[in-house]
């Protein structure tokens, strides 16, 4: 056997080895094209960089400054409070009591309103039991309930437990927008051709988005509670759907600077970003001086907070803000 | 082609064209997401960048020495800054930083681009000298043992180099971090020449108590002269490696008092623990925490000043949180419940109403003919019962705290 295969090698020798450098290029061929290939999909990730060039398409809602708000008067500023005082919507579950105790010992104090959702009651804390499983329902509801008791507030910040929100800065980027118009504002993302508000990072709508949400609430076509789970996206992002059946869209809330209020992650994880990414700036590239949400935040974490916000201080730094806001009454960490 | 010898030879041209590939694009930097430049522009930017950076620290410091001094005290753009500017003038600080030269790089550096920058002079003091950074060395090895031979000789060289550029001495940990206008407020009812020292007193050992060294303590330019010259008149030896137990020990003999750093409201300033634990931690009763403090301690929201000074234990992130938390986030138009009183001598230009104007020159008046009062009432009150480190002129003095 041996020889005859010998015998044959021989005989097609040259023939072969064409065939085998053939073989060869066609594989480097391939081996680089393959290799291309590879690294073309692993550059295309959705990251937060394509998110935040996306975001130029959103509109921006920025802050005031100071010196517009000068020309206002004793009685105009009043009203200006009046105007700008909040309803808060504050998602909670008994299977994180201790959130839910940490954001009404914090920042819920400084809501004009703050009123706790739940999907199941609790001895321990009160809520508005709304007895519903389901998320997106839940929030429906919620925010139908807080339509329907609003009374003359006009503005409406949703937020979940891991929440924790500087409302005076809230107020300071609603002061001089009217709340019969429609606004829908927060951490403004892109999905695919939806633009929608980040649930985490806090949802604010004045109360001709409200108005116009409940109007179209439940409608089979544009806005149903109930939906198959085949078809179900994000509450947020549903939310973002109904209230676009209704010409409402969302907008980013940003600083004087361009830099965002409502941040998804909890100041320890930006600082951290903020040092790899920033390391000569790491306080200013961080986050806004205004900021109004963070994310993620612990129960501990939270009292550090409103130390931070509402008392630390550094003597003889002061500002002439033309709008005062009192502390809360009966509250000792603010 | 379907041969065995064909087969190989495609696989080892496929792994050949794959690797070739990669290492070109790798060396254009493709896989990293930048667009295709070549090489020698990406590091030339960078160098740029860097010149840049160098440039701005440039302007901020001067170096001289193994000392910074700070040329430009960081402001907001729409603050008032007024108050801080006049105390930053007043109440000069310098600032000595406890390091090593392992900790430059890890440490000592956030330390520098946080909250050092407050102070009108700077210095890092190490083992071994470091004219980069800057750092000085003071020739002794490092470790717990060698903590207070460290600190003598840190004393004595601000002294001999340092002792006419400021009027209080600050010492500070590398994970220590300091609010130091706050520290400006604390110390602006004194003077450079009261024989005082402030920090986070302790009560055990030491009659009049002393101050916990990783919280941080400040001598006043007289306390500073008698410690040197008590170690000249061999009053104060090197006791022991407990350096702020052997300090309070010297300062005691000198005659330099213990101070109240405490604010207003009786809240302690000075702290040796992060916020977080100081605010929300339950410490157990055999700590001994419980049984050092000299003061009455509180845990939970009255723990700690609205001006607190100083917070200890503080690593790397969390010395720039605190620096956001205390120079940059804060609620618009939110009134302080703890409105602490204005130093003596010092022009109150706070105004909250709309007319200006009007309102600072009236506030201004007013204060400044109180405030002339109060201080010659105070100084009379002070002459007599000694230095006891109160703020208010109102307050009756302590009884018994005197010699």
């Amino acid at each position: 056997m041996k020889s005859k295969i010998g015998a044959r090698v021989g005989s097609r020798r040259p023939i072969k080895m064409w065939s085998e450098g053939g073989s060869f290029v066609k594989g480097v061929a391939l081996g680089g094209v393959f290799y291309l290939l590879l690294s073309l999909l692993g550059s295309f990730s959705p990251n937060a960089k394509s998110g935040s060039e996306d975001l130029h398409q959103h509109h921006h809602v920025q802050a005031q400054s100071n010196d517009n708000l000068k020309q206002l008067s004793e009685s105009q500023t009043q009203e200006l409070k009046d105007q700008v005082r909040v309803y808060c919507v504050i998602m909670v579950q008994p299977k994180i009591l201790v959130y839910w105790a940490a954001a009404v010992g914090t920042w819920s104090k400084h809501c004009d309103k703050a009123v706790f959702y739940t999907s199941e009651s609790s001895k321990a804390l009160e809520a508005v039991d709304l007895q519903e499983r389901d998320g997106w329902a839940r929030l429906c509801k919620a925010l139908k309930h807080a339509y329907e008791n609003a009374g003359d507030l006009r503005w409406f910040f949703v937020a979940q437990p891991m929440t924790f929100a500087i409302i005076e800065n809230l107020k300071y980027l609603l002061l001089t927008k009217d709340p019969s118009e429609p606004f829908y504002m927060g951490n403004a993302l892109k999905s695919g051709e939806l633009e929608y508000v980040a649930y985490e990072s806090g949802i604010v709508l004045s109360y001709e988005a409200l108005k116009r949400f409940v109007g179209v609430l439940d409608d089979k076509n544009k806005c149903p509670i109930r939906v198959n789970r085949l078809w179900k996206l994000s509450e947020d992002k549903q939310l973002a759907m109904c209230l676009k059946y209704t010409g409402v869209f969302a907008e980013n809330g940003e600083d004087a600077h361009g830099m965002g209020l409502f941040n998804g992650k909890s100041l320890d994880a930006l600082i951290k970003e903020s040092m790899k990414n920033n390391p000569k700036n790491v306080v200013e590239g961080c986050c806004s001086d205004f900021a109004v949400t963070f994310n993620g935040m612990t129960p501990n974490q939270m009292q550090v907070m409103m130390y931070g916000v509402y008392r630390l201080r550094p003597y003889g730094h002061d500002f002439h803000d033309l709008l005062m806001f009192d502390p809360p009454e009966g509250s000792d960490n603010d | 082609m379907k041969s065995p010898g064909c087969r190989i030879s495609f696989c080892m041209g496929f792994m050949v064209g794959f690797l070739v590939l990669y290492l070109y694009l790798r060396q254009v930097g493709i896989s990293q997401n930048f667009s295709v430049q070549p090489i020698h522009k990406l590091v030339e930017h960078n160098d740029h960048q860097r010149h840049e950076e160098e440039e701005e620290e440039e302007k901020r410091w001067k170096k001289e020495r193994s000392a910074l001094f700070n040329l430009k005290h960081p402001h907001h753009s729409d603050e008032d800054s007024r108050m801080a500017d006049e105390l930053y003038k007043k109440v000069r600080i310098l600032c000595w930083v406890m390091t090593t030269p392992t900790n430059l790089q890890t440490k000592a550096r956030h330390v520098k681009d946080t909250w050092s920058r407050h102070c009108n002079v700077i210095v890092f003091v190490s083992s071994v000298s470091n004219p980069d950074f800057p750092a000085v060395g003071m020739d002794t090895k490092e470790g717990r043992d060698q903590l207070y031979w460290k600190t003598i000789r840190a004393l004595h060289y601000v002294h001999e180099h340092y002792s006419n550029e400021a009027d209080w001495f600050l010492k500070a940990d590398d994970d220590t971090y300091v609010v130091v206008d706050n520290l400006r407020w604390v110390l602006a009812n004194h003077t450079k020449d009261e024989p005082v020292y402030f920090g986070r007193r302790f009560k055990p050992y030491i009659k009049q108590g002393y101050m916990s060294g990783g919280a941080g303590y400040v001598l006043s330019r007289e306390a500073l002269r008698r410690f040197v010259e008590g170690f000249q008149n061999k009053v104060c030896t090197h006791t022991s490696s407990v350096e702020d137990l052997a300090l309070g020990q010297c300062l005691e003999k000198v005659g330099v008092l213990a101070g109240d750093s405490r604010d207003t409201s009786q809240r302690e300033t000075f702290h040796p623990f992060i916020p977080e634990q100081h605010l929300t931690a339950e410490f157990p009763k055999s700590f001994w925490y419980w049984s050092y403090c000299y003061y009455p301690i509180s845990m939970g929201p009255n723990c700690c000043s609205d001006l607190s000074v100083s917070f200890h234990y503080v690593h790397e992130s969390n010395m720039y949180l605190l620096e956001y938390y205390t120079y940059h986030l804060r609620a618009f138009g939110y009134k302080y419940r703890y409105q602490p009183p204005t130093p003596l001598g010092y022009t109150s230009v706070r105004s909250n109403s709309k007319d200006d104007d009007a309102a600072a020159a009236a506030a201004a008046a007013a204060p400044v003919v109180a405030n002339k009062e109060n201080k010659a009432d105070s100084q009379e009150k002070e002459q007599k019962e000694g230095v006891n480190g109160d703020k208010s002129p109102d307050d009756p003095p302590p009884a018994g705290k005197q010699r």
